[in-house]
């Protein structure tokens, strides 16, 4: 990776608190171009409240978000003023986010759910849109489901869904908050296969993931998040390697070695 | 704006607005007292009866809830004595009338409410031995109740506004008096400053005692 | 039997104004219900403040007082109305406010999660309640609002109270035309009820159709 190309994405001492609750206690963060960027970290560290800011779906008052050096959720130019709701939305369809619950719209087929974006936002005409629908859905292995709707689907299958959705807007990153806990086991690594296929292809990812395995072979580098802070990064070898030395990251790992990694 | 308030005509017959409102809550509370009694005898008749029954419960029902109160209200007052030689004073006939009305909505109410009982509480009943009688009194009824408190505080409300229509055959409750203070004194918008603002207080003080009542129900079980 | 033949061209005449009230409620309400139901759920705080005041005001008086209210209590103001249009005000606040909190049952049994795929793929605003929100709460706002229009048809009687010649009205005139009260009253019940009863029959339709489609 070349040294002096500027990161897709940059964080700067992010700070954000719910009341009287810190979470987020300064994050310095980048991600370049082609990328994948693992999240990992116990429940209340920040990680979902991280991604979430990056396409502004919570709001932060400190530290900067950059995309292609572009603030995320205020205008350029320092005096903090929130963008306008048609500039949030056209920053917004920079970034694709698939979402832990899924989030398909229901009355929408597979089809439908991918295609709305691109009518309605890239303002592509409907055949077109339904091309890119198609393709995408047979890329994340649904050519039989396209006209489906999504109580029609499995859960592993409404979150292929979820996928296509993001990645056919062609987002310069793509967000992925927990994508497979809120699924069956059994379902899990037909998600998970997609999602590596993606990285494989030079996608731009930041995910926050609890499949530690998962992260450990699909990411250049797994990002552990504790107490609002980034407790340590790294490459996943040199990650897991640094577990003898930081307490906190010994222990989360600890937990998966015994139940999940045998 | 060109108008002057001026309430000092409306203190001096403040009486009217004031028995008014008390005779709103009389004929509410009578009205949802014996509309509950109608409500609940043929909702707990209405689960156990055959289809005839249960289709004569329903036409009784869904006229009511379909016809205009202020209707129903000149059939009773003026219709029924023009049929059967019988008279009553319109306050007795509204009385009448808000029950009919209020127990149509009731029966709706308390068959739902029995409905909800869950299956497992009956058989529990039946388990330890009582009767249907004593399942019904010990077990549904009570249980029943607590699921309809809400509902029941809601359609108490909903009676002391609709006590209002009553200014129609002249019975002298808080629109009334609102009326004949307009008509004898034509301070309008003052009269209506403080009827609208009687009503409210009554209406939201009411509820928000019953809010209290039911919060005390739930605790209880 | 003579009368009612006779009664029928005066209720006929009646029975439009009805309709005619019932309807104009119907439209204003649904409208002005509609932009303030979305407003006090995605208003500013002020906004939502002000909604739920004006609600739970109009929901805290009777029909009644709120037509009286309109028709005596507009003009000392300088807000000339006429009866009709007085009837028409009262009942469009009246069922307004009931559309408000149909609105808001309706967009808040949406999961928060719509939106926010909403956001994410970059739609604004106005695309999300078109595209997301509005096709997803119609199945829960259709039901109560048709059922709710009962409301509209049997509050419009009220106006009868003011002169205007509603069916309510004609039954009236014609009972002090030919002293029958009783088959008069009856068969204005009987026509009230067919057009309430045929709408909570399509409200049940309704409700029964979407309740195919699962979440």
């Amino acid at each position: 990776m070349n040294a002096n190309q500027q990161p897709l994405l940059k964080i700067d001492d992010l700070r954000k608190s719910f009341g009287q609750a810190n979470i987020l206690k300064g994050i310095d963060m980048a991600v370049n171009k082609g990328e994948a960027v693992a999240i990992i970290g116990p429940s209340g560290s920040g990680k979902t409240t991280l991604l979430r800011c990056v396409n502004f779906l919570e709001t932060y008052e400190e530290g900067s978000i950059r995309i292609d050096g572009q603030e995320v959720g205020y205008r350029d130019g320092g005096n903090r003023q929130r963008r306008g709701e048609t500039d949030l939305a056209r920053m917004r369809a920079e970034t694709g986010m698939v979402f832990q619950s899924f989030n398909l719209f229901p009355h929408l087929t597979a089809a439908e759910n991918v295609m709305l974006g691109l009518t309605k936002v890239r303002r592509k005409p409907k055949q077109e849109a339904r091309e890119i629908a198609e393709h995408w859905l047979k890329r994340v292995g649904l050519d039989h489901r396209i006209d489906n709707l999504p109580s029609e689907l499995s859960g592993g299958q409404q979150q292929r869904v979820g996928i296509a959705r993001a990645v056919a807007m062609e987002p310069k990153i793509l967000l992925l908050d927990e994508i497979t806990s809120a699924l069956d086991p059994e379902l899990v690594n037909e998600v998970l296969d997609v999602v590596r296929q993606l990285a494989e292809e030079g996608m731009t990812m930041l995910m926050v993931t609890h499949e530690i395995a998962f992260a450990r072979d699909a990411s250049h580098r797994i990002v552990f998040m504790d107490d609002g802070k980034v407790a340590a990064e790294g490459p996943p070898k040199e990650l897991m390697a640094q577990a003898g030395s930081n307490q906190r990251l010994d222990a989360f790992l600890s937990r998966f070695r015994t139940s999940h990694l045998h | 704006m060109g108008y002057h308030l001026n309430f000092n005509l409306i203190w001096r017959h403040f009486d009217k607005l004031w028995q008014g409102l008390v005779l709103s809550l009389e004929l509410a509370v009578v009205s949802i007292l014996i509309g509950a009694a109608i409500g609940l005898l043929l909702a707990v008749w209405y689960v156990s009866a055959g289809k005839v029954v249960r289709a004569a419960i329903s036409a009784y029902v869904e006229f009511i809830r379909n016809v205009p109160l202020i209707l129903l209200v000149y059939i009773v007052f003026y219709g029924i004595p023009t049929v059967v030689d019988f008279a009553y004073s319109p306050t007795a006939s509204f009385i009448g009338t808000l029950s009919l009305y209020s127990g149509a909505y009731l029966v709706e109410v308390f068959r739902s409410g029995l409905e909800a009982v869950p299956r497992g509480q009956l058989d529990a009943g039946k388990a330890i031995g009582l009767t249907p009688w004593q399942r019904l009194l010990y077990v549904r009824l009570p249980t029943m109740t607590r699921i309809t408190l809400p509902a029941l505080s809601n359609t108490f409300i909903s009676l002391f506004k609709d006590t209002s229509v009553a200014s129609v055959i002249a019975v002298p409750e808080l629109t009334y008096g609102a009326q004949w203070i307009n008509f004898n004194t034509f301070r309008i918008v003052e009269v209506y400053i403080v009827t609208t603002i009687m009503y409210l207080v009554t209406g939201y003080g009411i509820l928000f005692g019953l809010r209290q009542v039911e919060r005390r129900f739930k605790v209880e079980r | 039997m003579a009368t009612i033949l006779y009664a029928l061209p005066f209720l006929l005449q009646g029975f439009l104004i009805t309709l005619w009230v019932s309807a104009l409620v119907v439209v204003f309400s649904l409208a002005g219900g509609l932009v303030l139901g979305v407003g006090l759920v995605y208003g500013p705080r002020t906004v939502q403040w002000l909604v739920r005041l004006f609600s739970d005001c109009i929901r805290g008086i009777p029909i009644l007082v709120l037509i009286f209210v309109v028709y005596y209590g507009f003009p000392p103001l300088g807000i000339a109305i006429n009866a009709f249009w007085a009837g028409v005000v009262a009942l469009t606040l009246f069922k307004g406010a009931q559309v408000i909190e149909y609105v808001r049952g309706a967009i808040s049994s949406i999961p928060k999660g719509q939106m926010e795929a909403g956001k994410a793929i970059g739609l604004t605003f106005v695309q999300r309640l078109r595209y997301v929100i509005f096709p997803q709460a119609v199945r829960r706002f259709l039901p109560p609002w048709i059922n709710g229009v009962t409301d509209a048809v049997k509050g419009s009687a009220l106006i009868s109270l003011l002169g205007i010649v509603d069916l309510m009205q004609s039954i009236n005139e014609v009972i002090g035309r030919t002293y029958e009260a009783m088959p008069l009253y009856l068969l204005g019940a009987f026509i009230y009820f067919a057009i309430n009863y045929s709408l909570s029959l399509t409200s049940r339709f309704v409700e029964r159709r979407y309740a195919y489609i699962r979440d």
